[in-house]
């Protein structure tokens, strides 16, 4: 699992945390029951306080992310991959509307931006 | 580009330190800040340049002249605001500016007044009853009252609140955009430096480890953060100081536009992430360096 906590970064440290898990989730180097390191450990790890890995295994957990089990830790639970890829999906479809916006500004018109995606992908 | 400022292989030896052959030229007109951790000789130079001791060997020019040979006619046209501040403490702050008034041959009283409101140094009260802070500000505000060209200051925030701190750097800012001042600015709150400097020059153990300009070296180092075994040989060897956690690996590079090309692809796939550096992250991998 990568993870950056990045000051520079306008999101608050719980939400980086919790945003950089669903990503590992979403693209499978997490799986279902792999066990969470502790949030002592994580804090330890990240050089962050306890309290923002606390705050974000408990937005992860209410969000039904992770599982806590007393006593043993935090797991992946067994959740929906379609759930995750509807909400990349809207990423997704935020970043190209920025791509749009830009295109518009200079004029570049979206049948160019559709051969451009369709090349890169072939390229691939 | 003009030097106001210039050291010529200056060398002084302690028992402990040693100030080792520093080279220097301060451009005129510009913000210069001089940075490194303590006991780096940051204020040995700055003393050395005011003639407060003695070089073993090497020179230093102001203006373009010895500055021991020359020291009444430099020090008339140089600001300076030392690590220390000394004052007749029994005295008032309007007592001192007349005081230092005859030193100058261009001082300006109602300049002194201007920085004394400005400030809020009460001009009446007794310099014993001024709080630290209270007494930089006084320093600062002589050598700002009698037109200097030069302004030295050796750590001149450190004894400061931020909300004054902020202050003084704008002001010595506007001294260099618009006026054309030359500053030289020690301190180890980079912070401040990092807001107003053009220049920086590093000092680590008595010798100068970088000169050059700010814009020049924020572009240049980075901080790189990568999935393990994500970076290519060239990248690797040109990080240094890397950690490596659980989450990942981190590492800080000084040759940036070297090595961004062979950066991109692991940028796009999020298994590299490139992070701008402040002026203490370049401290402190120049410290651990050796």
């Amino acid at each position: 699992m990568f993870i950056v906590i990045s000051p520079l970064n306008p999101d608050p440290m719980y939400k980086q945390v919790t945003d950089q898990i669903k990503d590992a989730i979403a693209d499978g180097s997490l799986k279902p029951e792999d066990r969470l390191p502790s949030i002592r450990e994580m804090a330890r790890e990240l050089k962050i306080s306890e309290i923002t890995i606390k705050r974000a295994y408990t937005d992860l957990e209410n969000e039904g992310y992770i599982l806590t089990r007393s006593g043993l830790g935090s797991f992946i639970a067994d959740i929906n991959r379609a759930k995750l890829r509807r909400e990349k999906l809207v990423q997704a479809r935020n970043e190209i509307r920025k791509i749009l916006n830009t295109g518009k500004r200079f004029g570049i018109e979206p049948s160019d931006l559709v051969d451009i995606i369709q090349k890169l992908g072939d390229d691939k | 580009m003009e030097s106001v400022l210039r050291l010529h292989q200056l060398h002084k030896a302690y028992a402990e330190f040693v100030l080792d052959h520093i080279d220097l030229e301060v451009p005129g007109g510009y913000v210069t800040g001089l940075i490194g951790p303590n006991g780096a000789g940051k204020t040995t130079t700055i003393k050395l340049i005011m003639n407060l001791i003695r070089a073993d060997s090497g020179g230093v020019e102001v203006f373009g002249l010895k500055h021991d040979r020359h020291e009444i006619q430099i020090k008339d046209r140089v600001g300076y605001v030392g690590e220390e501040q000394f004052f007749y403490e029994q005295r008032s702050a309007a007592w001192t500016g007349n005081f230092v008034s005859h030193f100058f041959s261009a001082w300006d009283p109602d300049a002194f007044d201007h920085y004394l409101d400005r400030f809020e140094l009460p001009p009446k009260k007794r310099i014993k009853k001024y709080s630290k802070g209270m007494k930089v500000k006084l320093s600062l505000a002589i050598a700002l009252s009698h037109a200097p060209e030069l302004i030295i200051l050796d750590e001149p925030t450190s004894g400061l609140d931020p909300v004054v701190r902020r202050e003084v750097i704008d002001l010595l800012h506007r001294a260099a955009a618009e006026e054309n001042k030359t500053v030289l600015i020690s301190s180890h709150i980079t912070d401040d430096i990092e807001r107003i400097a053009d220049y920086i020059v590093y000092m680590v153990q008595g010798r100068i480890a970088i000169y050059a300009s700010k814009d020049e070296l924020l572009s240049s180092w980075k901080t790189i953060h990568f999935k393990q075994d994500s970076v290519p040989a060239s990248v690797l060897e040109s990080l240094e100081h890397v950690e490596t956690q659980m989450f990942g690996s981190t590492g800080i590079t000084r040759d940036f536009p070297v090595i961004e090309g062979d950066l991109t692809e692991g940028i796009s796939s999020g298994s590299i992430r490139v992070e701008s550096v402040g002026l203490d992250d370049i401290l402190i991998a120049l410290v651990n360096g050796d």
